[in-house]
């Protein structure tokens, strides 16, 4: 019995797919959710989205958000969310190197706040960008 | 009489605006279906975002409502307004019927001994509230056409943070909603103290929350309030589109018409002009037969 899972943000519906296990950076870490689990409701951390189906992993990168899970369907709210194969590896460095030097630069607590969540995101895309669709058994 | 000349003038240059007029009018025609698209696209988190949330306050009990934005400190005499309006004009009356519910929000507002800090988004509203010492506290101009979630959140999330620290006792917004593309209405929205939606047929389950309940209640509600927002900026970039639309449409229309009544005293003019010459040669030859 597959997971009925949507990925959805504020500008549109992401992905919509009947998928065998999602695995998601939570604040008390990663969760992997199969079939009939119990119902939760959680906070998304920035970091690997992963979804297996059919055997094999495609990774996401998500920047924070929600995810509620019922026993056959879950649902992701994410702030944003990108395959990592369209994630430019190059452009997600830059945007990291500029996050690390907002965060030296930040004259305040929140701004430094602001920039340390930034930073962090940007961190987690580029490592999901590393990751190449993997093959798992299963 | 103008002479037939200057007439002719003008009617070459009420011919280019109707030109451009025509031209805005298609380009906003385009840009206002997509807009509407956009406001389409976002309702599926806006629902799933409302149906979290009124399952999660159904089960929250009394106490654990304090302090966030559910239950704000309410002995404040401050409220914030959000102002959100089009960067542009050419859009007939909407700005202005925007910024008059705003005036008269704040007169309301301080009628009843309340002070009323304001944030922007558009340059309209921004231009409004400063020149007018409105307490702007922050602002964010030059949007686009399609901005993402994340652009809007700097004066969002300015206004809700130092609503739910007890700085403010109520949080307003004011856009123009888009009804249809003949009709945007001008609409006051109270954000907070945030009321609850109604649970879904989900609230029966029993829910485990992470890490618990009281930290996903504080991360939920300003980003469900975070998207109302995010909606009515959508929504007023919509109507400013079929607003202006419509109002180019109508400009379009009377310089057509301006065009007609020009040629009709271009003619008559010539007319004229032909027919005293015409009287003149036939007055001189007249008078040259007499002799």
């Amino acid at each position: 019995m597959p997971i009925h899972l949507e990925i959805i943000t504020a500008e549109r519906v992401v992905l919509v797919d009947d998928v065998d296990l999602i695995s998601a950076p939570t604040k008390d870490g990663r969760v992997g959710i199969l079939p009939r689990h119990a119902p939760l409701l959680t906070i998304l951390e920035p970091g690997e989205l992963g979804i297996v189906k059919g055997g094999v992993r495609t990774p996401f990168a998500v920047s924070g958000g929600f995810m509620e899970v019922l026993p056959t369907r879950v649902t992701i709210l994410a702030d944003t969310v990108e395959r990592a194969d369209e994630i430019d590896e190059a452009r997600a460095e830059a945007a990291r190197k500029l996050a690390e030097e907002r965060k030296q630069m930040a004259q305040s607590e929140r701004d430094a706040a602001i920039a340390e969540a930034k930073l962090r995101k940007e961190m987690a895309r580029l490592q999901v960008a590393r990751l190449k669709e993997t093959s798992r058994r299963q | 009489m103008a002479s037939s000349r200057e007439i002719k003038r003008r009617i070459r240059s009420v011919k280019n605006v109707a030109q451009i007029t025509r031209a805005m009018e298609m380009v906003a025609a385009s840009k206002m279906r997509r807009a509407q698209r956009n406001v389409l696209a976002t309702r599926p988190y806006a629902d799933r975002m409302r149906d979290i949330v009124g399952d999660l306050t159904s089960r929250m009990v009394g106490g654990a409502r304090k302090g966030t934005l559910l239950d704000v400190r309410a002995d404040s005499n401050k409220v914030a307004l959000i102002v959100v309006t089009p960067d542009r004009g050419l859009a007939g009356s909407l700005t202005s019927n925007v910024l008059r519910r705003v005036g008269r929000f704040i007169l309301e507002q301080q009628e009843q001994g309340r002070t009323v800090e304001t944030f922007a988004y558009g340059k309209k509203g921004r231009d409004f509230l400063s020149r007018s010492g409105q307490n702007l506290q922050a602002e964010a101009i030059k949007l686009g056409d399609a901005p993402a979630l994340e652009q809007i959140l700097g004066v969002a999330t300015a206004a809700l943070s130092r609503a739910q620290a007890g700085e403010y006792s109520e949080v307003y917004l004011i856009y123009s909603e888009f009804i249809n593309t003949l009709v945007q209405r001008p609409t006051l929205k109270k954000l907070v103290p945030v009321e609850t939606p109604e649970a879904s047929d989900g609230s029966r389950l029993d829910f485990t929350y992470e890490p618990n309940q009281e930290q996903v209640l504080a991360e939920l509600l300003p980003r469900y309030v975070e998207t109302q927002i995010y909606q009515a900026i959508l929504e007023s970039i919509a109507s400013f589109y079929s607003a202006q639309m419509v109002a180019m449409r109508n400009a379009t229309r009377s310089a057509r018409d301006l065009v007609r009544d020009l040629t009709l005293s271009y003619n008559k003019a010539r007319q004229a002009a032909i027919t005293k010459e015409v009287s003149e040669i036939s007055s001189g030859a007249a008078a040259l037969a007499e002799a």
